[in-house]
C-alpha cells in the first residue's frame, strides 16, 4: 500500500492522538470546578430607578485538564457562565483558560488564552496590568476575563523573564440598566472606542523580569498597549456614557521584602497616556502573630497607603488613601477565613468597608459571604455614584 | 555544614572521655540517625492525611510531596493539594533552614498568585490537621539539643529515648520525647510537650519500608492530641526516590505548573 504525504502525515497525526488517548501511563485528564449560588441583598433603593434591592445569581465554572509528555505539555479549558436574575450585563460568560502550556527546564510557552498575576500588595494591584478586569463579577477588581497570549518565560540565574504578545484586547465588563454598583449613567459597552486605529486587534505587548534573592522578592515589568481602564465620556445626549480606550506605556515595579513575621510590600507605576502622564503607588506592611491567645488562630493586621498623583477624583479613588484591615485564619478542619478591611481616602473623608468570610462544608461545599459599605461624605468623590449600593452577599459553592 | 563538623570533631574527640556524657551521647544517635539518612537526593510521595475530630468524625486530604536533598542545609520540599476539591491545585513551596527563618511560596490557583507568606508558623496546624508545620518540616541536626534519657522496649524493639529541644524561634514545643530503634535507627514514637510543659501529642510511625536498600520510610503516622481529643493519620504511598529532580523543579515558578 502507498500512501501520499498528507494521507502519511495524516495517519501519524491519528497515531499520535491514538497514543495519546489511550495510553494511561503518558496522559492524565481530569474535570474539575465548581457551581455556586449567589444571592445579593443591597441595604437602600438604587437612586437609578430600574434596579431592585435583590439579586440572584448562578455561576457553573468547570475545567478540563489534559496532559502528555510526561507532564512537560498540558492543555486547560476554563469557560465561566454566570447568570443573573436582574443585570443582563452580569449575565456573562467568558473563556478563562484555554492554554497549551509547553514546558521545559528553563522555559514555558504559554499558548492561548490565559490569566497572569503580578504584585504583592492587598488593596490594589497596581502593576497588574495583562488581564481586563471582570468589573460584572465583583467591583473589587480582583475578577479578571482570559487574556489571548504568546507567553515566553525564560527562568535564568539571574531570575524569571516573561515576554507577552497579546494579539486581543478584552473590553471591561460593566453593569446594565438592571444592575447596581454602577453610576447614573450606564455604561454601554457595545459603544467601545480606542485611540488605535487598529481598536481591539492593536498588539500589545510586555515583558517583565520577577526574582528572589534571599528575603527580597521582585518584579519589574513595561507593559506597551490597549489601557486596561477605559476613560468614560458621556454621550452627545448625556444619557450614557461611553468607554474610549488609549494606548498607553506603564512601568511598574513590585518588591516585597519578608522579615519572618512582617511583610512589606510595595508596588509603584508609571503611566503615560495620550492625555494624561502619572505615578501611583501603594505600599504598606502585613505583620502576622500566629497562634494567638493559645488558640490555632492567626490574626493578621494589614495597612497599606495608596497614592495617585492624578487631581481627578473619578479617574483615581485612591490618590491619598489608606487601607486598614485585618485577616483572621482560623487553621481548622474547614479552612474558616475572615478578611475585614476599610479604605479611608484622607483628602476627601470617604470611607468604604469590606468584609469576606470563608468557610468549608464537608468536603465539597464551602459557604462565603462578602459585604461592602460605601460612606461617602463628598459629591466628588469616586464612591459617590455608589453610595447607595452597599450590600451583603451569600455564596453557596459546590466543587467538583 | 560547619556545625556538623563540629559535633564530629567533638565525636572524635570523645574516645578519650571515658564517661560519656548523656549529652554527648544523645547527640551521637542523632548524629547516626541522620547519616543513615544521608544521600537520597530526591524523593516523591503521596499522602492521604485523615483528620478525626474527638467524635470519631473524619474530614480527608489528598496531598502529593516531592523533596530535595540539600546537603549542609534543609531540605526544600513542594506540596501539592488534590483535595479538598476548594482547594484543589494549591502549591506550597518550602526551602527549609536549620536555624535560619525558612522561605516558603503558596500559589492560590483561583487567583493565579504567588505569594510570598510568612516563615514564623512553626508551631500552626498545617490544613486543619494536628501535624503542626515542625512536625513534619526537615529533621537536621543543629534543630536541637541532645539528651539521652535511657534505653526501653517499644513494641517489642529495643530503643533509645532522646529528649530534644527546639533550638530554632517560634517552636510550639518545650521539648520531646523520641523513641529511636537500636536496629535501624528508625524514629518509633515522639511524645511532644507544649510551652508549659504538659504532654500535648503523641505521634506514632508504622508500616516501616526500605528504599534504595538503605532508607527507611514509614508509610503510616499517627498524631494523637492527647489534650483535645482529636487525631490525624497520615497514609504515604507511592514512594520514589532519585528521580532526577534538581533545584529547577523547586524554585517559584514550578508553583503555578503543579496541578
Amino acid at each position: 500500500m502507498i500512501l501520499n504525504d498528507s494521507a502519511k502525515s495524516g495517519l501519524k497525526v491519528a497515531c499520535i492522538i491514538t497514543l495519546i488517548l489511550f495510553s494511561q501511563t503518558t496522559l492524565s485528564y481530569e474535570l474539575s470546578g465548581y457551581i455556586a449560588a449567589e444571592y445579593r441583598f443591597f441595604q437602600h433603593e438604587s437612586p437609578s430607578a430600574e434596579p431592585g434591592r435583590h439579586d440572584t445569581s448562578i455561576v457553573l465554572a468547570p475545567e478540563f485538564y489534559y496532559q502528555w509528555d510526561d507532564g512537560q505539555q498540558s492543555l486547560i479549558i476554563s469557560p465561566f457562565l454566570r447568570v443573573d436574575s436582574d443585570d443582563d450585563e452580569r449575565t456573562h460568560a467568558d473563556l478563562r483558560e484555554l492554554q497549551w502550556l509547553i514546558t521545559d527546564d528553563d522555559w514555558e510557552l504559554r499558548l492561548g488564552i490565559a490569566k497572569v498575576f503580578w504584585g504583592v500588595t492587598e488593596s490594589q494591584h497596581l502593576v497588574d496590568v495583562i488581564n481586563q478586569t471582570d468589573f460584572v463579577e465583583n467591583n473589587d477588581t480582583e475578577d479578571k476575563l482570559g487574556q489571548p497570549m504568546i507567553n515566553l518565560s525564560l527562568f535564568k540565574e539571574w531570575g524569571t523573564l516573561d515576554v507577552f504578545v497579546l494579539p486581543y484586547f478584552r473590553e471591561r465588563t460593566f453593569a446594565g440598566e438592571q444592575g447596581r454598583l454602577r453610576g447614573p449613567l450606564v455604561v454601554d459597552t457595545d459603544a467601545a472606542s480606542y485611540e488605535s486605529s487598529a481598536g481591539r486587534q492593536h498588539i500589545d505587548a510586555a515583558i517583565r523580569w520577577s526574582h528572589s534573592i534571599d528575603d527580597w522578592d521582585l518584579g519589574v515589568s513595561h507593559f506597551y498597549g490597549t489601557n486596561r481602564e477605559p476613560l468614560l465620556r458621556p454621550n452627545a445626549t448625556f444619557d450614557k456614557l461611553l468607554p474610549f480606550y488609549e494606548i498607553m506605556h506603564q512601568t511598574g515595579v513590585d518588591i516585597q521584602y519578608t522579615d519572618e513575621s512582617w511583610l512589606w510590600k510595595l508596588e509603584t507605576i508609571r503611566r503615560e497616556t495620550s492625555s494624561d502622564t502619572f505615578l501611583a503607588l501603594t505600599g504598606g506592611v502585613e505583620y502576622t502573630f500566629f497562634g494567638v491567645f493559645d488558640t490555632d488562630i492567626d490574626v493578621g493586621l494589614i495597612a497599606e497607603y495608596l497614592f495617585d498623583d492624578r487631581d481627578n477624583a473619578a479617574l483615581a479613588p485612591f490618590e491619598d488613601d489608606i487601607l486598614m484591615g485585618t485577616r483572621i485564619t482560623w487553621n481548622d478542619v474547614q479552612s474558616t477565613e475572615l478578611l475585614v478591611g476599610a479604605i479611608h481616602d484622607l483628602s476627601s473623608e470617604n470611607m468604604s468597608w469590606n468584609i469576606e468570610g470563608s468557610r468549608r462544608i464537608g468536603d465539597r461545599w464551602k459557604v462565603s459571604l462578602e459585604g461592602r459599605f460605601f460612606g461617602s461624605k463628598q459629591p466628588q468623590g469616586a464612591l459617590f455614584a455608589i453610595r447607595d449600593d452597599d450590600y451583603v452577599q451569600l455564596e453557596l459553592a459546590r466543587y467538583f | 555544614m560547619r556545625n556538623k563538623l563540629l559535633f564530629l570533631l567533638l565525636l572524635m574527640a570523645t574516645p578519650f572521655v571515658m564517661a560519656e556524657t548523656a549529652e554527648e551521647k544523645g547527640l551521637a544517635i542523632a548524629l547516626e540517625t541522620d547519616n543513615r539518612d544521608k544521600g537520597w537526593q530526591d524523593s516523591a510521595a503521596e499522602m492521604k492525611m485523615i483528620l478525626r475530630n474527638r467524635h470519631g468524625q473524619e474530614s480527608i486530604r489528598e496531598i502529593r510531596v516531592t523533596n530535595l536533598e540539600v546537603e549542609g542545609d534543609g531540605d526544600k520540599g513542594l506540596t501539592v493539594f488534590d483535595t479538598p476539591r476548594d482547594v484543589k491545585g494549591t502549591a506550597f513551596l518550602s526551602y527549609s533552614h536549620a536555624l535560619e527563618p525558612d522561605e516558603q511560596w503558596i500559589f492560590l490557583p483561583a487567583l493565579k498568585r504567588v505569594k510570598r507568606i510568612s516563615s514564623s508558623n512553626k508551631s500552626g496546624p498545617f490544613m486543619g490537621s494536628e501535624f503542626a508545620y515542625e512536625d513534619i518540616s526537615s529533621f537536621e541536626i543543629p534543630k536541637y539539643s541532645y539528651l539521652y534519657l535511657r534505653d526501653e522496649m517499644l513494641d517489642d524493639m529495643d530503643c533509645f529515648v532522646l529528649e530534644l529541644r527546639p533550638q530554632y524561634k517560634h517552636s510550639g514545643y518545650t521539648k520531646s520525647h523520641v523513641w529511636i530503634d537500636k536496629a535501624e535507627y528508625r524514629t518509633q514514637r515522639i511524645d511532644y510537650y507544649d510551652r508549659k510543659d504538659s504532654l500535648l501529642k503523641i505521634q506514632r510511625f508504622q508500616d516501616y519500608h526500605q528504599y534504595l536498600d538503605q532508607y527507611w520510610r514509614a508509610h503510616t503516622m499517627t498524631m494523637e492530641n492527647q489534650q483535645n481529643g482529636k487525631s490525624t493519620t497520615l497514609e504515604w504511598s507511592n514512594f520514589e526516590f532519585q528521580t532526577g529532580l534538581t533545584d529547577k523543579d523547586f524554585e517559584k515558578n514550578d508553583l503555578k505548573r503543579q496541578r
